[in-house]
């Protein structure tokens, strides 16, 4: 099938295989590899990205369903190579360690961040509760968006 | 939320970049999502690799039509078992006999042996495509009963894994040191615990094994580009399997979206891909996907203590104990029977008990391999010691403080000679004890009981006391195996300036998140008084460049031994160098009389005489005439560190198996409900010696994450099979890793006990002890009033506990 979609601002045209997830489509098509993969069920959040505003897991839809959509990627994030302040303040706090989790974190304290600007200590756990992280324990990701927060 | 206190005792300050929280210089390219991790790496005209698994526990493959599937268009081929046999040879095993006998392949062949097994693997144009190809190939089963209870595995009637051994046995020693029916006739009591049960899961790295596999035809060599984590290990299991040299199998990492350990045993899968790449001539990409992780892959050692006896004095002074461990390997015997001597690095824990007997036995199960997890086997043994201790502390009723405090190993021990004979380095494990104390607020315990108590919860504070020991004598394998030739430890480091004068770093480390990039960089910066910011560490692991040895890789708690000490010798071996080219070019100037400042080196009585490194780089690499003829200069140094090791005695299972401990003390609160067994973190503190920190922060962060996955283990995390051996938890829907929301508030602290036996003051750190499964558990125990058997405590179990 053709589908067309805008992803961090450049439109890409391609014919996928129906059955395609978006996940795979932004990483073996397009090969934006920041999004990753880390599980088979929806869990890890990993993968997430913001689609037309929306913060979605890229596993749970199809590349054909995102057709005509905007896609915000975490390689979007940064612009001439120079850190956000969120990201700055993942490394600030050392937010990160294997960092495979980490794009996935970004985005939905992106997402979060825009609808509330000031969240909570609470707020933010809940926001990042579709994210799992294996290697920080979370508590140095709270305080690197809490760090931000307004 | 978290807080870091700093030792009380003082901290010696450190002129330098080493000590100071240097921010990381991996996360500029994590950050932005330009990490390179294995499955971002493409080959044009690539396969993916799909595995046909076994949905048997036990069974003989009675027929295999791989047909249908390669029939299909963009199908490239498969693999099966026989294949395999024909073209490869068993991978060599580590335990002598009966474990010794098995035949181990990288795919099933002639039986299966547990859920998940691979039986045939498929390669097609997309990931999709292989998937569904799987489905046609058509494999005949004839079902075997199952062994899921390793209890049961040497009854007569037990259904038998491994023919070629004769029954489920693998390995079995026994461990005697001391005299423990002494202690029993000098003990005033003898307290007896029938079971302990430590269950098995494991890490679950966020990001699956994987691998792309390109064959070079021409000169019969592949590269393998992985996340296998211990890259050393790999080699000479696939090396001999394959019938090939290891010069022909190149492993090439960059970003491993951790480890834990359980990317250790991925050798067999890279056989496969191997196999395939040469077989299909293109190279073979294979993504493990999460349900095949969890089937699969590298589950921790599950492990009983049976008839357990404590001999011990009506003051609480322990004077031995002796337990019949059983631990559960799975189907194969991938990095065991390793685990029946790993755990001897901490045999009496932190105890001065000496009487100690552990009779180890190690028997094969219809569930997935075990393999290295994060604190692999000797958090099994600590948690066991742990757990006597409060048990003893409960039957004597004394205070579980007061029983450490009398039984640790004293300050002034150190270094202190165990009943085995492995040397605990440094640390004061009551002063240790005291801060954690401190932090969780333990003088006003009493005051939040009754406050628990007027909300209908019961509260109970919980103690873990765990080692992390690291840098391992690989010597202690021949307690398990004395035919085998292996002893000591080593890692590589190359430091060298570049043309332009750049100073590039390469390890033969596989780092997983531990932030070596950084941590090196520090090192060298200090030696050649410059900035981390000006030294450039090659990102993962080449086989090709020159700076991996034998035992090469990221495992084990040891980088901050081997591989800084790798990498301060060969940077210091490069000052010196540089120091004697300088010394050349200004004419014969001593090396004494020269120092390294502000990126070159000059002369110290006459600072304008200045050689900055670009022009020794340049020099040496592309302007050397005229250099005189004995300077002994490449600007190119290559360092190989090695332990001050013995080889163990193999008779009376005898020597220093770590070169460092370091230390771990958790105190956990939590409050129980009653009425549903539910109960909550409510404080929680860690306190951590690693000997000097190169970055605190590092370290911190290391300690937050152990923390995190004990917590996990003890509440959520269990792979549980029924009574067929099927995997309850296949996946992160049933397998509950904690979330952000699930964390408590956590306080963290640090003492600094320098290491004497290591050349930076370092200790390994990282794996932890898994001091907060234990933590929970005394925690559990404190607060319902009855003894806990078991290393997993979900709800219901602190439940149905509560109904005794
Ligand atoms: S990969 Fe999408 S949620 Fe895990
Ligand atoms: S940093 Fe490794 S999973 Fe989060």
């Amino acid at each position: 099938m053709e589908i067309a979609v805008t992803v961090n601002g450049q439109t890409y045209e391609r014919d996928v295989e129906p059955r395609k997830l978006l996940i795979h489509f932004l990483r073996d098509d397009l090969d934006l590899t920041g999004s990753h993969i880390g599980c088979d069920t929806g869990n890890c959040g990993a993968c997430s990205v913001i689609v037309d505003g929306v913060l979605l897991k890229s596993c749970m839809l199809l590349a054909v369903q995102a057709n005509g959509t905007r896609i915000e990627t975490v390689e979007g994030l940064s612009e001439d190579g120079e850190l956000t302040r969120l990201q700055q303040a993942f490394n600030e706090h050392h937010a990160l360690q294997c960092g495979y989790c980490t794009p996935g974190m970004l985005m939905s304290t992106t997402a979060l961040l825009r609808e509330n600007p000031s969240p909570s200590e609470d707020e933010i756990k809940k926001a990042l509760q579709g994210n799992i992280c294996r290697c920080t324990g979370y508590w140095n990701i709270v305080e690197a968006v809490k760090s931000v927060a307004k | 939320m978290s807080e870091t206190t700093l030792a009380p005792a003082p901290v010696e300050v450190q002129k330098g970049w080493g000590g100071q929280s240097v921010k990381r210089k991996e996360d500029k390219r994590l950050l932005q999502g330009e990490g390179v991790f294995v499955d971002d790496v493409k080959r044009h005209g690539m396969g993916y690799l799909h595995f046909v698994r076994s949905p048997y526990a036990h069974a003989h493959i009675t027929r295999i039509d791989v047909s249908a599937a390669e029939a299909i268009d963009g199908v490239y081929g498969t693999l099966t078992g026989e294949e395999v046999a024909a073209l490869t040879d068993p991978f060599f095993q580590i335990s002598s006999a009966p474990g010794a006998n098995i035949k181990d392949y990288a795919l099933a062949v002639g039986k299966v042996r547990y859920v998940g097994e691979p039986v045939v693997a498929v390669v097609a144009e997309t990931r999709e495509l292989a998937r569904d190809a799987s489905e046609l190939v058509e494999v005949d089963y004839e079902a075997l009963p199952a062994l899921v209870d390793a209890r049961r595995a040497q009854d007569s009637d037990a259904p038998v894994l491994h023919e070629d051994a004769g029954g489920n046995l693998m390995w079995t020693g026994l461990y005697s040191w001391g005299d423990f029916d002494a202690a029993l006739a000098e003990a005033d009591r003898v307290v007896k615990i029938p079971e302990l049960h430590f269950h098995r899961f494991n890490s679950t790295p966020l990001e699956c094994d994987g691998a792309l596999v390109e064959y070079n035809r021409g000169v019969g060599q592949w590269t393998i580009h992985t996340n296998n984590q211990f890259p050393g290990f790999a080699a000479i299991m696939m090396g001999p399997a394959m019938r090939t040299g290891l010069d022909k199998l190149r492993f090439v990492t960059q970003d491993i979206g951790g480890g834990f350990g359980n990317k250790i045993t991925s050798h067999p899968q890279l056989v496969v891909c191997c196999l395939l790449a040469r077989k299909l001539n293109r190279p073979v990409q294979w993504t493990e996907w999460r349900t095949d992780f969890h089937l699969s892959m590298s589950h921790g050692n599950e492990r009983w203590f049976h008839d357990t006896e404590v001999a011990v004095k009506d003051d609480g002074t322990l004077l031995g104990f002796r337990t019949k461990a059983l631990d559960d390997a799975g189907a194969w015997l991938r990095y065991e029977p390793l685990g029946g001597v790993i755990w001897a690095q901490v045999t009496p824990g932190m105890y001065r008990w000496r009487h100690i007997e552990l009779d180890f036995t190690q028997v094969a199960t219809n569930k997935a391999p075990v393999s290295p997890n994060r604190g692999y086997s000797r958090m099994q043994h600590l948690w066991f010691t742990e757990r006597v201790i409060d048990i003893v502390a409960r039957e004597l009723d004394l205070d579980p403080v007061d029983v450490r405090k009398r039984n640790y190993i004293r300050a002034e021990d150190m270094p202190y000679e165990t009943p085995n004979g492995c040397v605990y380095d440094s640390g004061d494990y009551a002063a240790t004890l005291d801060l954690a104390l401190q932090l969780i607020g333990y003088d006003s315990l009493a005051g939040r009981r009754a406050d628990a108590e007027a909300r209908g919860k019961r509260l109970g504070v919980g103690i873990g006391s765990t080692l992390d020991s690291g840098t391992n004598n690989f010597g202690q394998s021949q307690l398990i195996n004395p035919e085998l030739q292996f002893s000591g430890n080593n890692e590589v480091a190359t430091v060298k300036l570049d043309i332009f004068g750049e100073i590039v770093v390469t390890l033969g480390t596989t780092p997983q998140g531990q932030g070596h990039e950084t941590t090196a960089a520090q090192v060298v910066a200090d030696i050649l008084s410059c900035s981390p910011d000006d030294v450039h560490v090659r990102a993962g692991h080449d086989s090709y460049w020159n700076s991996h040895a034998g035992f090469s890789g990221t495992y084990a708690s040891q980088f901050a031994v081997t591989g800084l000490s790798a990498v301060k010798g060969a940077t210091e071996m490069l000052a010196a160098e540089i120091k004697k080219l300088a010394g050349a070019v200004f004419g014969g100037v001593p090396a004494e009389a020269l120092e390294l400042a502000d990126g070159g080196v000059r002369i110290k009585d006459n600072p304008d005489a200045f050689l900055p490194f670009m022009a020794c780089g340049a020099i040496i690499n592309a302007n050397n005439a005229g250099l005189p003829e004995d300077l002994d200069v490449t600007l190119n140094c290559r360092y190989v560190y090695r332990p001050p090791f013995e080889v163990p005695d193999v008779e009376r299972k005898f020597g220093n198996l770590t070169l460092t401990y370091a230390v771990q003390i958790h105190v956990a609160v939590v409050e129980v409900d009653p009425e549903t067994g539910s109960y909550e973190i409510v404080d929680y503190a860690a306190v951590d010696d690693c000997g000097k920190r190169i970055n605190p922060q590092i370290v911190e962060g290391q300690v937050m994450g152990a923390t995190a996955q004990a917590l996990g283990a003890a509440v959520h995390e269990t792979y549980e099979y029924d009574e067929d051996g099927n995997l309850l938890t296949p996946n992160f829907y049933d397998y509950h890793v904690p979330h952000a929301l699930d964390m408590p508030p956590l306080a963290t602290g640090a003492i600094e006990s320098p290491s004497p036996f290591t050349p930076l003051g370092t200790k390994g750190m990282g794996e932890g002890g898994g001091a907060g499964i234990h933590a929970i558990c005394a925690a559990i125990q404190d607060a319902t009033g009855q003894i806990v058997t078991d290393s997993h405590n979900p709800y219901q179990r602190v439940w149905e506990l509560m109904q005794q």
